[in-house]
């Protein structure tokens, strides 16, 4: 008798050297079962799927403990290869398919049929011809059992994108024996009516006994289509529950709810009354894998104004948008003075400082001086650190090292001085040097950009006391984007959360995690007009 | 034992140091060094003229070093090394072939002192070798902004380019100087035009002193040093510092608010113009100002030059165009009498070791280009 589990993990851990992003973590799913894996980036959603499949990464990072179980039987894939052969198939969110050929040769790719020629019978099978009859007719078959009726020999070039997700999905059931597949985020790249045809192909495909793992951040996709759930948070195991038996509110809530004691939640303080630094009217921005299709806020004198939301979904957009570095469209006033947005360096000019969350690519000079990296942007903008030489301006490098070791001192940069090239320091003591540079603008509004991504803890602290200190001492107005929603919490007066290009709702730092976990789900907190109006 | 345990933990260390040392500095600087001191021993064995051949080697550092200090703009800039200097040797020769008709039409008749009279006539050349580099320089550099990704390919065609349609412009040019037209046409320029009357020697003669066999053109280096310093300093203006920045990281720069393009235009236009002092400085001591294809292949040895000198394809320094220049130089200067003495035979030595070294630096720069740092 076989296991009633299609596929088992049970106490999966993975640790990256120290780093622990998987601790415990169990998973079963039924033949004929939608299982959706929720969790926000870096919960350990994609390292699980990573195990699943024995991508190589995982065992040149020194494998994994637990154990993974197909139909009952303990196995351990080494490459890709075996997972497939196992019966488990995966639909990417990018399409992995080749333009020029048809929809029958993408299905086929790698796995044709063939008829023996003369030439296979002398010099082996890889010179048979293609049985393009039989292989046409499977790819039929696959296609007709996703309600596809697309003819099999169109090429996939041109082919609307809702159709090249679903010849990646035929392409996977047209295996033979799969037991198993893994959808990942699915419709994030589909219009609203593909994405329920999707989720009726994924029930149909179902019923027909093949277990699915659902991965979305669509909570309403999930309460739809899938059958039992389960929640990752910061590699840990959250909860694992059928679906009829939770509501959005409560998955939301899991997903986000994380010990905010350690960073606390900031002073709910108001600044509505006071004047606004910046106003940002119908902004839209075209960064790639990043677009803001459409954001309207003000952020106000003193305020730390932050943004969240899920990665792609536009929030680092916003201020890529602002800072120039992206093609942008709509209207920005910082303190009343319309910004021109196609103006390269006009951000600079008028007082806004940008900390970009790309550390190493835009925001240093890997192979200059910490002293030059800070004093840099100053000099260029405003020909400050200069000295003039006879008829020349030249550096004036007393005044530069002066600076520098000041900063150094003041945010406890570690380094063995600041002629040390930043591209030798560590991510936290870069990320100083970006936001020493930053300070040495006298920005009258700094953004901040995923300042703690990949630092460790304690220069995590001491930028975000920083900020803090800032706006209290000098009064600066920051606006703050990160992934790390307790981050947000902890800091700022208010947070937006921005999901596909627009900002869902801007909710107060105490606002429940329920709510901050729709909001990340793109589903918007009722509004208390609206419901008035609805009552009537 | 565990003294044994502590001296085992520790070798490993110095070799680390040494090796670290040794990979800063670079392999192949290590392998010109030595090719370069075992060169010197060598003509020391067979009993040959040390100081003269170093007298020789200073000439000809002064000679091509800035040609070769024209690569710092450009690789600063981020199109990397100027393969296409030949487009500013081109304005350069330009502005010497105009420079000698202007003499011989009498214009610096009123310039009495010899030294005077050919440092005049020099100094007119540049002047207008520049303004000419100057302005197919900034064409050079809109050009290279559309092929971004591919300059150092695309230089090289620039270059070969831009000297065929100079052989045209030379055989058409018509001028009146005796010196300058093919005698056996009687129209278009010689192959090789002799200064003597012009600019020949004019900065090789200044304060030139011989130490024992030893001959020092000071003067000739001195323009070389200035054009250096002058380079340094320009490096620690603000253009300077932007124009790094933009090659460096073009992202950073942007996001300081500078415009990429305009700083990889003027970094090619400053390197295309120190083409063209470079060429006369070169054909002042010399000589002979060389037409027709002689640059064809002058890119070549001046961009193995600076990367002898340590300079990567993204960045150069002045030490590195100081050094490079003088080991390049240096190892050919005195390979030539070497071979001659040593395989009396066999002919062209000298210039095969030539294209070895200048062809094998290249290859080992690219090499390192991508996937390195």
């Amino acid at each position: 008798m076989q296991s009633e589990y299609v596929l088992e993990l049970s106490n999966i851990r993975k640790a990256y050297g120290e780093n622990v992003v998987l601790n415990g973590v169990s998973l079963a799913v039924k033949p004929g079962e939608i299982h959706a894996l929720l969790g926000e980036n870096g919960a350990g959603k994609s390292t699980l799927m990573n195990i699943l499949f024995g991508m190589t990464m995982i065992h040149e990072t020194g494998g994994y403990e637990g154990t993974v179980k197909i139909s009952g039987e303990e196995v351990s894939f080494t490459s890709p290869n075996d997972a497939l052969s196992a019966g488990i198939g995966m639909v990417h969110q990018e399409f992995m398919l080749i333009p020029g050929f048809t929809i029958t040769e993408n299905i086929k790719l790698g796995r044709e049929d063939t008829l023996p020629t003369v030439l296979s019978h002398l010099f082996g099978k890889s010179l048979e011809r293609l049985d393009h009859a039989k292989m046409d007719s499977d790819a039929r078959k696959s296609l007709d059992a996703i309600g596809m009726g697309i003819e099999e020999h169109t090429r996939i070039m041109g082919l609307p994108v809702g159709y090249m997700q679903f010849v990646e999905i035929a392409r996977e059931i047209d295996k033979l024996g799969i037991k198993l597949l893994v959808f990942d985020e699915p419709t994030a790249v589909l219009t609203e009516s593909e994405a329920s045809q999707l989720l009726d192909v994924m029930k149909s495909i179902a019923d027909k006994g093949i277990a699915i793992i659902f991965i979305s951040h669509r909570l309403s996709e999930i309460m739809t289509a899938a059958h039992g759930m389960t929640v990752l948070r910061d590699g840990e195991l959250v909860a694992t529950k059928p679906v009829v038996e939770t509501s959005v509110t409560e998955i939301a809530e899991l997903m986000v709810g994380r010990s905010i004691d350690n960073l606390g939640i900031a002073q709910e303080e108001t600044f509505a009354g006071k004047p606004v630094a910046l106003s940002i009217r119908d902004l839209h921005v075209d960064m790639p894998g990043e677009a803001v299709r459409g954001v309207t806020f003000d952020v106000h004198e003193g305020e730390i104004f932050g943004i969240g939301g899920m990665a792609g979904q536009g929030k680092v957009g916003v201020a890529n948008g602002i800072s120039g570095l992206f093609p942008a469209d709509g209207s920005v006033e910082v303190f009343g003075e319309r910004l021109d947005l196609l103006k390269l360096g006009d951000a600079l000019d008028k007082g806004l400082a940008f900390v970009s969350e790309d550390r190493r690519g835009v925001g240093l000079l890997l192979e200059e001086s910490i002293a030059h990296n800070i004093m840099f942007r100053v000099m260029a903008t405003r020909q400050d650190f200069l000295s003039s030489f006879g008829f020349a301006k030249l550096l004036d490098a007393g005044k530069m090292n002066k600076h520098a070791q000041d900063m150094v001192e003041l945010l406890d940069i570690r380094c063995h001085g600041y002629r040390q090239k930043v591209g030798t320091l560590s991510g936290g003591n870069q990320q100083k040097v970006c936001l020493a540079a930053a300070l040495t603008m006298k920005p009258r509004l700094l953004i901040v950009s995923e300042p703690t991504r990949g630092i460790d803890i304690g220069a995590k602290e001491l930028i975000l006391n920083y900020l803090t200190k800032l706006r209290k001492e000098e009064g600066l107005t920051v606006i703050m984007i990160s992934s790390e929603l307790a981050e947000l919490r902890s800091l700022c007066d208010r947070v937006a959360i921005v999901s596909d290009g627009k900002i869902v709702s801007i909710l107060s730092p105490n606002a429940s995690d329920a709510e901050y976990g729709l909001a990340m789900s793109a589903i918007a907190p009722a509004d208390p007009d609206n419901e008035k109006g609805g009552v009537q | 034992m565990s003294s044994l345990s502590e001296a085992k933990a520790e070798q490993p260390s110095i070799l680390h140091t040494v090796q670290k040392a040794a990979a800063d500095f670079g392999l192949p600087r290590v392998i010109i060094l030595t090719t370069f001191i075992m060169l010197f021993v060598l003509a020391g064995i067979f009993n040959m003229n040390l100081p003269s051949f170093f007298g020789d080697v200073l000439r000809r550092w002064g000679m091509w070093g800035i040609l070769v200090l024209a690569m710092v703009p450009s690789i600063q800039s981020g199109i990397g090394p100027n393969f296409g200097i030949t487009v500013g040797i081109l304005g350069g020769m330009l502005g010497a072939v105009l420079s000698i008709e202007m003499r011989s039409a009498g214009v610096f008749d009123f310039i009495t002192n010899a030294t005077m009279f050919g440092i005049s006539t020099a100094m007119a050349a540049i002047v207008l070798g520049v303004f000419f580099a100057s302005i197919m320089g900034a064409l050079y550099g809109m050009l290279l902004n559309r092929v971004k990704g591919s300059e150092m390919a695309v230089s090289v065609y620039v270059g070969f380019s831009a000297l065929a349609i100079f052989n045209i412009v030379w055989a058409l040019i018509p001028v009146r100087t005796s010196t300058l037209i093919l005698p056996a046409t009687g129209s278009g320029l010689r192959q090789m035009i002799n200064l003597t009357d012009d600019f020949g020697g004019a900065f090789d003669g200044l304060f030139r002193f011989q130490i024992g066999d030893m001959t020092v053109r000071l003067g000739l280096l001195s323009v070389f040093f200035v054009c250096c310093l002058l380079m340094w300093l320009f490096m620690r203006s603000r253009l300077g510092m932007m124009m790094s920045a933009a090659g460096s990281n073009p992202a950073y720069a942007r996001a300081s608010g500078i415009n990429v393009d305009r700083m990889r235009i003027l970094g090619t236009t400053i390197s295309t113009a120190l083409g063209a002092v470079g060429i006369i400085i070169y054909a002042q001591s010399f000589g002979f100002l060389q037409m027709y294809n002689a640059p064809q292949f002058y890119g070549f040895t001046v961009v193995a030059s600076v990367l002898i000198g340590g300079a990567t394809v993204k960045r150069a320094r002045i030490f590195d165009v100081l050094l490079g220049a003088f080991l390049f130089n240096g190892i050919l200067t005195i390979a030539l009498p070497l071979a001659n003495v040593m395989m009396p035979d066999v002919p062209g030595v000298p210039e095969m070791l030539r294209l070895i070294i200048t062809n094998g630096i290249i290859l080992y720069a690219l090499s390192k280009a991508k996937g390195g740092r």
